[in-house]
């Protein structure tokens, strides 16, 4: 589904990525883990098409496709949904009118006609129960005045609601409490099939206690250098990355 | 022609006027420039009583001792007065025979706001039959209105039906003499709507000049008189969203208000003029004098306008709130793009005590435009305990335009509060790659952000105006980023 050759990714010539491989498979789910300011956020950037990112070298392949070569919002529409670690405010653009100006854009680029408003609404509905979701938060701004966690539940909302092929959740479990914690990685797990991938990245062992990964990466340094299965992430929660570095030296 | 203008203006000046020019069709278009004849020839055209001409004249002498506004922050060259024709009588637009001959680009802007082919047609001037269905709209529409005593019609059609009221409120709360253009348009004013709400009637319909069928080529210097008897109430909405091509390159409309005792008066508009072509070429002066009056204890005037058109925009709907506890409201969104100036506002003026006021204006600037807001709060020494709030946002695109703000505050008693706000914002590039990333192209992005932003003047609309303003907003800024 996705496969990443080599990845050179650079900002203000300044080199961030500094050779990624990565190869995702329909039904997979990779974590991503590393220290602060390693590039996994910029690598997250890179595959949804952020263009500040300068790509030096390497290729990102997605289903057969060039990526790079792609618009960001025709890489959306393609299926890619990234989880954004800083959400961003949208004042005055509510939830169900971002939503609903997303998916029929999507449909769009598919030569699909806008789905109609009720068909529209109970899939909101049926979303906004399954993410255990206020009624009244769907009415509100998109972001706005959210806290942490809300913006973080929005984002799995949004991507519950997208139905992506690949999904790209950064961070999303910092600012979660535990309750949201359990209810965002329901949630995940409800959404997996086997024609779709994750690529969660995170911090913490916990949440891959419940989302649980088939592949581990470190990324360190603008390098994955250690890939494995979930028992890295404990051995990772237990010993920090120092260990890791002393490896590598 | 075969008759020399001036006699003709000499023989409707003398004596009564008897059979009008309609028999002579060629006459229906006044000499170029404007002169006392001028004026005559107009009111004679329009069979206006003696006081009206007078009114004119009178407005005509003001003007010549008045000189332009150079204060507004706009930039045009000088508009040669003589060069303008200021009577043509309803004529027809040239008929066009199918959709096809219509400009492809007004087409493609009618689709994108989803007006009906009909419509279109109407719009821009295609024959249609005579039974199209805004015209019977407008006739079971007028039978309700009559029913509860609402008059409604063609100012020119006031001036002989009403003209008591006419008479007793043109000019009272715009006086001629009040700024250049207003005398102008007092001088030569064509026509425009009048509407009388009776006291304690709820008008059940909103008003529109949409469904006034007199309302075809009065553009140029329109004039409306809307009076809210005492507890009343009515919502009056002015023009239509579709775009409207007019060649007339100087604009210049009167609206007043009056609201009596307890009356609440509610005036939308969605102006889309022309505004010139992407190089700042052609497109319409706008310049207008809006203003009511909260003439009753308890009464209420609100303004609500979204400004997308125009080349130049020069405008400040006003409330003078003159009965205790009266409240007066400016709901405002203006974008300029490419090379539009606007410089529009608002004036509150408190000379009751605990009245109230709001403005909330929001600009949007793209291309190389030029948007600005200037407003007014005064405080009277009677105006005891009242208060305003005021809240000016601008919010840029690109940086090639400019936003400006010029809040005038003048308080002359101790126990009124004016609060005011400004901020200036930008659509960011983390707000547009987050829609992107949904799906959503950048053109949509800017549309949907353009909208929320706009969203608190967008909601005083009237439903069926909101949408149609929502897409104009989205339309009047494509090809602005990127
Ligand atoms: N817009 C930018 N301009 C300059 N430098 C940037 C920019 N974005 C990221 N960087 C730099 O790139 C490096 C990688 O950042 P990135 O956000 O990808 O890290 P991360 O692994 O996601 O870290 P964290 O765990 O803290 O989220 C950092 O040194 C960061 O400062
Ligand atoms: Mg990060």
């Amino acid at each position: 589904m996705l496969s990443i050759k080599n990845l050179r990714v650079s900002i203000n010539n300044k080199e961030i990525l500094k050779g990624v491989n990565l190869e995702v498979r329909p039904g997979e789910v990779h974590a991503i883990m590393g220290p602060n300011g390693t590039g996994k956020s910029t690598l997250a950037s890179v595959i949804s098409g952020r263009e500040i990112f300068t790509v030096d070298e390497g290729e990102i392949l997605y289903k057969g496709k060039n990526l790079l070569e792609m618009p960001v919002e025709d890489r959306a529409s393609e299926g890619i949904f990234l989880g954004f670690q800083y959400p961003v405010e949208i004042p005055g653009v509510s939830i169900t009118n971002f939503m609903r100006t997303a998916v029929n854009e999507q449909r769009k680029y598919h030569g699909l006609d806008p789905m109609p408003a009720n068909e529209f609404l109970a899939k909101m509905e049926e979303k906004k129960k399954m993410l255990e979701i206020h009624a009244k938060l769907a009415n509100r701004s998109v972001n706005e005045g959210f806290s942490g966690g809300e913006k973080k539940k929005n984002e799995i909302f949004q991507m519950a609601m997208l139905e992506p092929s690949l999904a790209i959740l950064d961070e999303t479990d910092s600012g979660l409490d535990i309750d949201a914690l359990k209810i965002v990685a329901n949630g995940v797990n409800k959404l997996r099939r086997p024609d779709n991938a994750f690529v969660v990245i995170t911090h913490y062992q916990r949440l891959l206690e419940y989302i649980v990964p088939d592949i581990v990466h470190v990324l360190f340094d603008g390098r994955i250098v250690r890939s494995g299965g979930k028992e890295l992430a404990i051995e990772l929660e237990e010993k920090g990355y120092e260990w890791i570095k002393a490896e590598l030296v | 022609m075969d008759k020399d203008p001036n006699n003709i203006l000499e023989e409707v000046t003398q004596g009564e006027y008897k059979y009008g020019f309609y028999t002579d069709i060629e006459m229906d278009t006044a000499p170029k420039g404007l002169t006392e004849d001028t004026i005559r020839f107009i009111s004679a055209k329009k069979n206006e009583p003696e006081w009206l001409l007078q009114f004119r004249l009178d407005a005509y002498h003001k003007w010549l001792g008045m000189t332009e506004p150079a204060w507004a922050h706009l930039h045009h060259p000088p508009i040669d007065y003589q060069n303008i024709i200021y009577y043509a009588a309803p004529k027809r637009k040239k008929e066009l025979a199918s959709l096809d001959e219509v400009d492809p680009e007004l087409i493609a802007t009618f689709n994108k706001l989803g007006i009906s082919l009909e419509e279109q047609k109407r719009l821009s001037g295609v024959a249609v039959d005579a039974v199209i269905d805004s015209v019977s709209v407008k006739t079971t529409f007028s039978e309700t209105l009559e029913k509860q005593g609402i008059i409604f019609c063609s100012f020119s059609e006031a001036v002989q039906k009403v003209p008591d009221l006419v008479k007793q409120y043109l000019g009272s709360v715009v006086p001629s003499e009040d700024n250049y253009f207003a005398a102008l348009n007092s001088a030569v004013f064509s026509d425009g709507s009048f509407c009388y709400i009776p006291k304690g009637v709820r008008c059940p319909i909103e008003l529109s000049t949409y469904f006034r069928i007199n309302a075809a080529n009065t553009g140029q210097f329109e004039r409306t008189l809307i009076i809210g008897d005492e507890n009343s109430y009515v919502s009056y909405m002015e023009g239509c969203t579709a775009p409207m091509r007019d060649e007339n390159q100087l604009h210049a409309a009167i609206v007043e208000i009056i609201a009596l005792k307890e009356a609440e008066v509610k005036y939308s508009t969605v102006q889309n003029w022309y505004p010139g072509n992407k190089k700042g070429e052609g497109g319409i002066y706008n310049f207008v004098t809006k203003r009511g009056i909260c003439k009753g204890n308890n009464s209420k005037i609100s303004w609500t306008q979204v400004e997308t058109g125009s080349a130049i925009t020069w405008k400040y709907p006003s409330v003078v709130l003159m009965g205790d506890n009266s409240v007066g409201e400016f709901y405002s969104v203006a974008v300029t793009n490419n090379y539009q100036q606007a410089d529009t506002g608002s004036k509150m003026i408190h000379l009751g005590k605990n009245t109230r006021s709001t403005i909330v204006s929001k600009g949007i600037s793209a291309g190389h435009s030029s948007n600005s807001y200037r407003g007014l709060v005064k405080m009277t020494k009677r105006a005891e305990n009242s208060r305003n709030f005021s809240q000016c946002d601008s919010l840029l695109l690109g940086d090639k335009c400019g936003a400006h703000t010029f809040p005038y505050i003048k308080t002359e008693n101790k126990t009124s509060i004016v609060e005011h706000e400004a901020t200036t914002s930008k659509i960011s590039d983390d707000q547009l790659f987050y829609c992107n990333q949904r799906g959503i192209s950048t053109e949509s992005a800017i549309g949907l952000i353009v909208n929320g932003y706009a969203r608190e003047v967008l909601k005083q609309l009237p439903m069926e105006f909101a949408v149609e303003a929502q897409k104009l907003l989205s339309i009047s800024l494509e090809g602005s980023v990127g």
